[in-house]
């Protein structure tokens, strides 16, 4: 374990993956603690959807009931981020999940076993890999019907190949060791070969580089809700608050920034959010690449 | 093995990833039930009395392997369809707004390259100084940067607080009648090449104006991208032996730099520009849709906006394609420059 302790400290000595640490610890703690930072009012049923005082459409700057002002349709921008934050945690979690099982399990029967079934899943990707990412997830949106829930599967669909192919790389070296010649001299099945031995043994740098692609995930899940394509109106989502500020970018004549407030404050969370896990991930890169780490 | 078995083996390879893009869009559709699908046949209000002969007359019972021969033959006569929300044939379409991203495109790639690859070899070349660790955080910041967001405070200083110095649209109200007129030859429909051979200044001048920030939103996240991957491609030529053997040669550092490092680092960086392609193609939507640009991009968040299905799976096909056509290039050009890859190479 001597190899997790030397990545750790790395990770802790370099300033630049700290401050990835600490911006992602930040975020963790906004999620977890939303319902004490911004309170849902008494009675309002579904959390993740911004309260707002009334349907007045100009964005109102902040004040003392609204620590963050209002953006368009008076939704306050404070509880929209905070919760906002769980939302980006809940997509990206449940994305990122999704494809990376999917990619285990079709990486590793690719990778291990070879032959007809390898060429068939590597096709299968290639097919995937082949449409410019965020246009197939926008007409997979468009087919399934806008929702949080379409945004979802649509970045599964466009994330998992690539998962697939990584996963399969690994196993592909890890499948000739002695080790796993071994076991199966010892007449080990093959699911027990893949579970107990290969895996354990291949698929680490893959899982943690992929755990970092968060940020990725929340930066198309953002862009698609601004795109209109994503959560239900009034949802706490940082995207769909970037696009409520899009007709007030440019203010009355005489003051240009007059509603700065509801354009900048949510682009800033996705921007730290996204900024923490590339920060780590650059830093991860750096380690996990042989020819350059390890001074 | 010579080049041109190389590129026919590959342009064979492309068969099967083109039917199986073919057949992913067609499947599609299948989610839809017939009725649904026939109500996109629709133009007058009185055939929806008898959808079932609407289905006929298009056999959209028949079975599904049928169904997609009858397609994919429409689709190579160039008919995807009907796009409701500008009125015209997807393919029409596809052609009409085509030209507006060619002209983002034309000047935001040659700003990723360049100024990636020249920020990304400074950096490398000074590794560990102030500067490296600028440009990287630079690059990260712009790695990270919501696409959007850059749009809409662009637009908040640049057309807002600047007056109207920078504002969004192809032209201005004037240039664009003029455009459209017939004292303009639109040879190319690119604003900006049409200008220059009908040596109009003003109409030059305006689009450019329109163009410059478009431009910066769709680059600066994709040249943080290649300055990462210079950078780190940089470093690695720089270790190798012919550096030290110029070097010992008594060579300059500039020379060393930009002649022996520069030049042997800049293959990985064109394995990318496959992958640089489907980005612009996804931030074009974007940006465009932000500055009302009104390119192939902003049509097709209009469609996915509007539910237009036809349009929208016309353009994924689309740009599906032509990834697939501009990785085979960059594929070829990699053996060009690079003698050492094997053009045998197996199928991994």
């Amino acid at each position: 374990m001597s190899d997790w302790k030397f990545m750790a400290r790395q990770l802790v000595r370099n300033p630049l993956s700290l401050a990835g640490l600490v911006i992602i610890g930040i975020f963790i703690i906004i999620a977890i603690f939303a319902p004490l930072i911004a309170p849902a009012p008494e009675g309002h049923l579904n959390p993740y959807m911004i309260p707002r005082d009334s349907f007045w459409a100009a964005p109102q700057p902040p004040n003392e009931q609204h620590i963050f002002g209002t953006t368009e349709g008076q939704y306050d921008i404070f509880y929209g981020v905070i919760w906002g934050t769980r939302s980006a945690f809940r997509v990206a979690l449940v994305v990122m999940a999704i494809s990376v099982l999917i990619g285990i399990v079709l990486g590793s029967l690719a990778g291990y076993f070879g032959g007809v079934l390898d060429e068939v899943i590597m096709r299968i990707t290639d097919i995937f890999l082949a449409f410019p990412a965020l246009i197939l997830a926008m007409a997979i949106v468009t087919i399934i019907g806008p929702s949080l829930k379409s945004v979802m599967i649509a970045l599964t669909v466009v994330w998992w190949p690539s998962y697939a192919r990584l996963i399969r790389g690994d196993i592909l070296q890890v499948r000739e060791e002695d080790y796993v010649e071994a076991a199966r001299g010892l007449g080990a099945s093959s699911g027990r070969v893949i579970l107990r031995h290969v895996l354990p043994n291949a698929i680490y740098p893959s899982l943690i580089m992929a755990s970092l692609d968060i940020g990725a995930v929340v930066l198309s899940a953002a862009a698609l809700s601004f795109l209109g394509l994503g959560s239900p109106e009034g949802y706490a989502d940082w995207g769909q608050m970037t696009e409520f500020a899009r007709n007030w970018m440019v203010g009355p004549p005489g003051e240009p920034f007059k509603y700065w407030y509801a354009v900048i404050t949510p682009g800033v969370f996705i921007l730290f959010f996204v900024l923490g896990w590339n920060l780590l991930g650059d830093a991860f890169r750096d380690i996990l690449d042989p020819r350059l780490a390890r001074r | 093995m010579e080049l041109r078995s190389y590129i026919i083996r590959r342009l064979l390879l492309l068969i099967p990833v083109l039917f199986g893009i073919t057949l992913f869009i067609f499947g599609i559709t299948m989610f839809f039930s017939p009725v649904q699908r026939a109500v996109l046949y629709v133009h007058d209000a009185r055939q929806l009395a008898d959808m079932d002969a609407m289905i006929r007359l298009y056999g959209l019972d028949r079975p599904f392997v049928l169904q997609y021969g009858t397609w994919l033959g429409q689709v190579f006569h160039g008919n995807l369809g009907w796009s409701k929300v500008v009125s015209m044939p997807v393919w029409d379409a596809i052609w009409h707004y085509l030209p507006a991203t060619l002209e983002i495109a034309m000047f935001a790639t040659p700003c990723i390259i360049l100024l990636g690859i020249f920020f990304g070899s400074t950096a490398a070349a000074h590794k560990d100084t102030p500067l490296d660790h600028g440009t990287r955080v630079a690059a990260i910041l712009g790695w990270s940067l919501p696409l959007f967001w850059l749009g809409l405070l662009l637009m908040m200083v640049f057309y807002g607080f600047f007056r109207g110095f920078l504002p969004p649209g192809r032209l201005s109200i004037q240039m664009d009648i003029l455009v459209n007129s017939a004292a303009f030859t639109r040879y190319t429909h690119i604003n900006p090449i049409d200008a220059i051979l009908n040596l109009n200044g003003p109409v030059l001048l305006d689009s450019l104006r329109h163009l410059v920030l478009p431009v910066i939103t769709l680059s600066v996240t994709h040249m943080a991208f290649v300055m990462r991957l210079m950078r780190s491609s940089m470093l690695e030529s720089l270790g190798k032996g012919y550096i030290l053997t110029a070097r010992a040669k008594g060579l300059s550092e500039r020379v060393v730099v930009n002649k022996h490092a520069r030049r042997n680092a800049l293959i990985p960086v064109i394995t990318v520009s496959g992958y640089l392609f489907a980005g612009l193609a996804g931030g074009a939507v974007i940006t465009e849709t932000i500055f009302n640009y009104k390119g192939i991009g902003w049509w097709a968040y209009q469609s996915a906006f509007n539910l237009d299905i036809p349009a929208i799976l016309g353009f994924a096909l689309f740009s599906a394609v032509l990834f697939v056509l501009v990785n085979l290039v960059v594929d070829i050009l990699y053996t060009r420059i690079d003698p050492r890859v094997r053009l045998g190479g197996g199928m991994q």
